[in-house]
C-alpha cells in the first residue's frame, strides 16, 4: 500500500502545554500544489502545526491525517514523505556541507553519489562544499539547509522562518525553489511573520493568533492590509 | 474509590487508635526489650514503601505504553508517598540499631536498598520539578528501572553476611507478637491507600484546573 | 567599583537562586550521589574501609563513572545545538537504532577511556591489573554497557525535554550502583593477595544480567520516550 497522500488535514487539533494552550482547535486541509502560508505573530502557535504536522508532537485532542492515514498509521514510510526545515536547521556544526547531506542521504536510504551533488548545487555551495558548516554565514546554512530538508523528494515540505536570515538574492531563489516544489505537485506549508515576503508567494493564507485559527482563505493582493485587518496591528 | 473512601479512613484511624493498646499487650523481646517495640513501626513502614516503588514503578509502565495521564498521576503519588514511608524507616531503623545493636548504618541488602531507592525517587521528583516540559516520561522511565534494580541490587550486596535481622526474624517471632504485627502492617497499608487516593485526587483536580484554565477563553 | 561589580552579580544570582532554589538541591543532590559512589566503591561489606589492596580497582570504576557521565553529556550535547536530534527523529529509520548508534559511540569513547586509564592505574598504584586480562577486559565491557545503556536512554531523553545536564549523573547514578558493585568487587577479586577467578566470574554473570535486562528495558522505551 502507497504512503503518498494528496492532501493533509487537521481536524480540531489542540496541543497544550500545562496550562498553556498552544493551539486550540485548528481545522485546515491542503492539498498538492497549495502553498499555505501560516501567518501570525510571534507565540501564536505556528511552530507547533508545523512540529505536529511532522509527526514529531502528538496532538493533545483532534486528527491530523495524511491522505487516510494518521501518523501512527503511516509510522516511518509516512516520514520518509515529510521534509521539515525549522529554525535551527539541524545541521551538525563539525562536518562539512557535504558530509551533512551525505549523512542524512543515507539515513533516508539514498544514494549520496546520485544526490549530494545536485542539492550542493542548488545551494549554490559546491565551492564550499568540504568546508566546516560552522564556519558558514546564517545565509549560506540556511540554503544547505534548504537542501537537506528536500533531499529525499518529500511530498509534505514544512518550513518555519524560512526566510531569517537571506539576502535579497537568496530569499528570491528560495521563493522560486518553493513555487516550483509546488507546481510540481508537493504540498509546502510555510510558516513565517514575514507579510512582505509571504505576499506573491503563497497561494492560502491561514492566520494564526493565540493558538487559534482566524481565517482561512485564498490569498489575495494587499496581504498585509488583510492581515492587519483580521489581528489589528502590523 | 469514592464510595469506599470514607470508611477506609474511618477504619484507618480507628486501627491506629487501637494499634499502641496492641502493642502495649505484646510481649518484650528477650534482649532488646523495649526498644524492640519500633519494630512495630519500623517494619510497616517499609511495606508500605515497598508497596509504593511498585505501584509507582508499574504507573509508569501503565503510562509509557498506553501514554494513558492517569497513569503518571498514581506514578507521582506512589512515589510521593513511598519517599515519606522510607524516610519514616530510614528514621526509625537506625534510632532501633543504636539502641539495639551499637551501630546506627550498615551497608548490608535490606539498608541500600532502601537508600538507594529513596535516592532515585528523590531524583524521579527533582526531575519533574527542574526537568524541562517532556519530564514526565522520562520520570515514569527512572521509576521502573528503580523497581528494576531493586533484585540486582539484593542479589548483589546480599553475598555478604549481614548483621539485619534476617528475613526469618518473621515466622520466628513469638506467638504472642504475630497479630499485633500483622495488625500494624495492616493498618500502615490501609494508610498507604488512603494517602494514595487522597493524592491521586489532588494530582487529578490539579490537572482539570489546568484544562479549565486552558478552556477558559474558548 | 571592583568591589561593587562583583557584589552586585553576587547578588543576582542569589537573587535568581532563591526562586526555586533549583541550582542548590539539583547540586546538593549531585553531591550526593558522590558520596554514594564512593562508598559503594570504598568500602566494605562491614563497615570499614577496603584494604589498600582494593583501592586501585575502586579508583578504575569511579574514573569510568565520571568519565562516562561526561562523554555521555557531551555526545547528546551535539544534538541538542541546531536540534539535530529532532531530524535523526524524523527520518524514516527505526528509533531503536538511533539509540543503538548513539550506545555503540559511548562504548568506544569508554574503550578508548579505558585503553589509556588502565595502564595508568596499573603503574601508578602498582597493581597487578594484567595478570588475567582477559577477565578485567569481560568485566570492563560489560559494566560499560550496563551503565552506558542507561545513560543513553536518559541523556538522549533530557536532551529532548531541554533539562540541564546535571539531571544525568543525579539520575544515573543511583541506578548504576550495581554495576559499580559488581565492578568493583569482580576487579578486586582479580587484584586481591588471594586471586580469585571463580569469585570475579561470578561478579561477571551479574553484570551481564544486569546488560540484558536493561538493554532491553532501555530499546522497549526509548520510542515511548521520544515522542512527545
Amino acid at each position: 500500500m502507497t504512503v503518498d497522500f494528496d492532501r493533509v488535514e487537521l481536524s480540531e487539533v489542540s496541543r497544550h502545554f500545562g496550562r498553556r494552550r498552544a493551539v486550540t482547535r485548528v481545522s485546515i486541509a491542503v492539498s498538492r500544489g497549495d502553498i499555505l502560508g501560516l501567518l501570525g505573530p510571534n507565540g501564536a502557535g505556528k511552530s507547533t502545526l508545523i512540529a505536529m504536522l511532522s509527526t514529531l508532537v502528538v496532538p493533545s485532542s483532534g486528527r491530523i491525517l495524511y491522505g487516510r492515514q494518521s501518523a501512527s498509521d503511516g509510522g516511518a514510510a509516512l516520514r520518509s514523505r515529510i521534509g521539515l526545515l525549522a529554525h535551527e536547521l539541524h545541521l551538525y556544526p563539525e562536518l562539512s556541507a557535504r558530509h551533512n547531506l551525505e549523512f542524512f542521504a543515507r539515513l533516508y536510504g539514498l544514494d549520496p553519489g546520485r544526490v549530494v551533488p545536485a542539492a550542493l548545487e542548488s545551494a549554490s555551495l559546491s565551492d564550499r562544499a568540504d568546508d566546516a558548516v560552522a564556519g558558514f554565514s546564517r545565509g549560506m546554512r540556511q540554503r544547505l539547509g534548504l537542501e537537506r530538508a528536500l533531499l529525499h523528494n518529500p511530498r509534505l515540505v514544512l518550513f518555519d522562518e524560512p526566510f531569517t536570515g537571506l539576502d535579497d538574492r537568496s530569499v528570491n531563489v528560495v521563493a522560486d525553489r518553493l513555487k516550483h516544489l509546488a507546481s510540481a505537485g508537493t504540498i509546502v506549508v510555510v510558516a513565517t511573520h514575514d507579510l512582505d515576503l509571504a505576499e506573491g508567494l503563497v497561494t492560502r493564507v491561514a492566520v494564526v493568533r493565540d493558538g487559534k485559527l482566524i481565517c482561512d482563505e485564498p490569498a489575495s493582493k494587499g496581504l498585509r492590509s488583510q492581515y492587519r485587518a483580521l489581528v489589528g496591528h502590523a | 474509590m469514592r464510595k469506599a473512601f470514607l470508611p477506609l479512613l474511618v477504619l484507618t484511624g480507628a486501627m491506629f487508635a487501637y494499634a499502641p493498646v496492641m502493642i502495649a499487650g505484646a510481649p518484650y523481646e528477650s534482649t532488646m526489650l523495649l526498644v524492640q517495640k519500633i519494630f512495630y513501626f519500623h517494619v510497616p513502614s517499609w511495606f508500605a514503601m515497598f508497596t509504593g516503588v511498585f505501584v509507582a514503578g508499574l504507573a509508569g509502565v501503565w503510562f509509557l505504553a498506553r501514554t494513558d495521564e492517569r497513569g503518571d498521576r498514581v506514578a507521582v503519588s506512589a512515589s510521593e508517598i513511598a519517599l515519606m514511608f522510607g524516610a519514616m524507616g530510614l528514621t526509625s531503623g537506625p534510632i532501633w540499631a543504636k539502641r539495639a545493636w551499637g551501630v546506627a548504618w550498615q551497608w548490608d541488602a535490606k539498608l541500600t536498598i532502601a537508600l538507594l531507592l529513596e535516592l532515585i525517587f528523590v531524583a524521579y521528583l527533582l526531575l519533574r520539578k527542574y526537568g524541562g516540559a517532556g519530564s514526565e516520561k522520562l520520570a515514569a522511565a527512572v521509576a521502573l528501572f528503580g523497581m528494576a534494580v531493586v533484585p540486582f541490587v539484593y542479589y548483589a550486596v546480599n553475598i555478604w553476611r549481614t548483621i539485619h535481622p534476617s528475613n526469618s526474624v518473621v515466622p520466628s517471632l513469638e506467638p504472642g507478637m504475630f497479630g499485633p504485627f500483622w495488625f500494624c502492617v495492616m493498618t500502615f497499608m490501609l494508610f498507604f491507600l488512603v494517602l494514595l487516593a487522597l493524592r491521586v485526587r489532588v494530582e487529578r483536580l490539579r490537572t482539570d484546573l489546568d484544562e479549565l484554565y486552558r478552556a477558559e477563553e474558548s | 567599583m571592583f568591589l561593587r561589580t562583583a557584589l552586585l552579580v553576587l547578588k543576582k544570582d542569589v537573587s535568581v537562586e532563591v526562586k526555586s532554589l533549583e541550582i542548590v538541591f539539583t547540586t546538593l543532590f549531585f553531591a550526593i550521589s558522590c558520596v554514594l559512589i564512593f562508598s559503594f566503591a570504598l568500602v566494605g561489606p562491614d563497615g570499614e574501609a577496603i584494604d589498600k589492596a582494593m583501592v586501585p580497582s575502586a579508583i578504575l570504576w569511579i574514573a569510568v563513572a565520571f568519565a562516562g557521565v561526561l562523554g555521555l553529556g557531551r555526545a547528546f550535547e551535539r544534538e541538542r545545538y541546531g536540534e539535530t536530534l529532532k531530524a535523526l527523529l524524523l527520518a524514516p529509520a527505526p528509533r531503536p537504532a538511533i539509540y543503538v548508534g548513539k550506545l555503540l559511540g559511548i562504548l568506544l569513547l569508554l574503550f578508548m577511556t579505558e585503553l589509556v586509564l588502565v595502564p595508568t592505574i596499573a603503574f601508578v598504584f602498582d597493581a597487578p591489573l594484567f595478570d588475567r586480562v582477559l577477565l578485567l577486559a569481560g568485566l570492563l565491557v560489560a559494566g560499560n554497557i550496563g551503565f552506558a545503556a542507561v545513560g543513553t536512554l536518559f541523556a538522549a531523553m533530557l536532551v529532548r525535554s531541554g533539562s540541564r545536564e546535571i539531571m544525568l549523573p543525579i539520575l544515573l547514578y543511583p541506578i548504576t550502583i550495581p554495576v559499580l558493585i559488581a565492578g568493583v568487587r569482580g576487579t578486586s577479586a582479580l587484584l586481591s593477595a588471594d586471586p580469585s577467578v571463580p569469585a570475579a566470574t561470578m561478579w561477571l554473570s551479574v553484570l551481564l544480567s544486569f546488560d540484558v535486562v536493561f538493554v532491553t528495558l532501555a530499546l522497549w522505551t526509548f520510542e515511548p520516550l521520544m515522542t512527545e
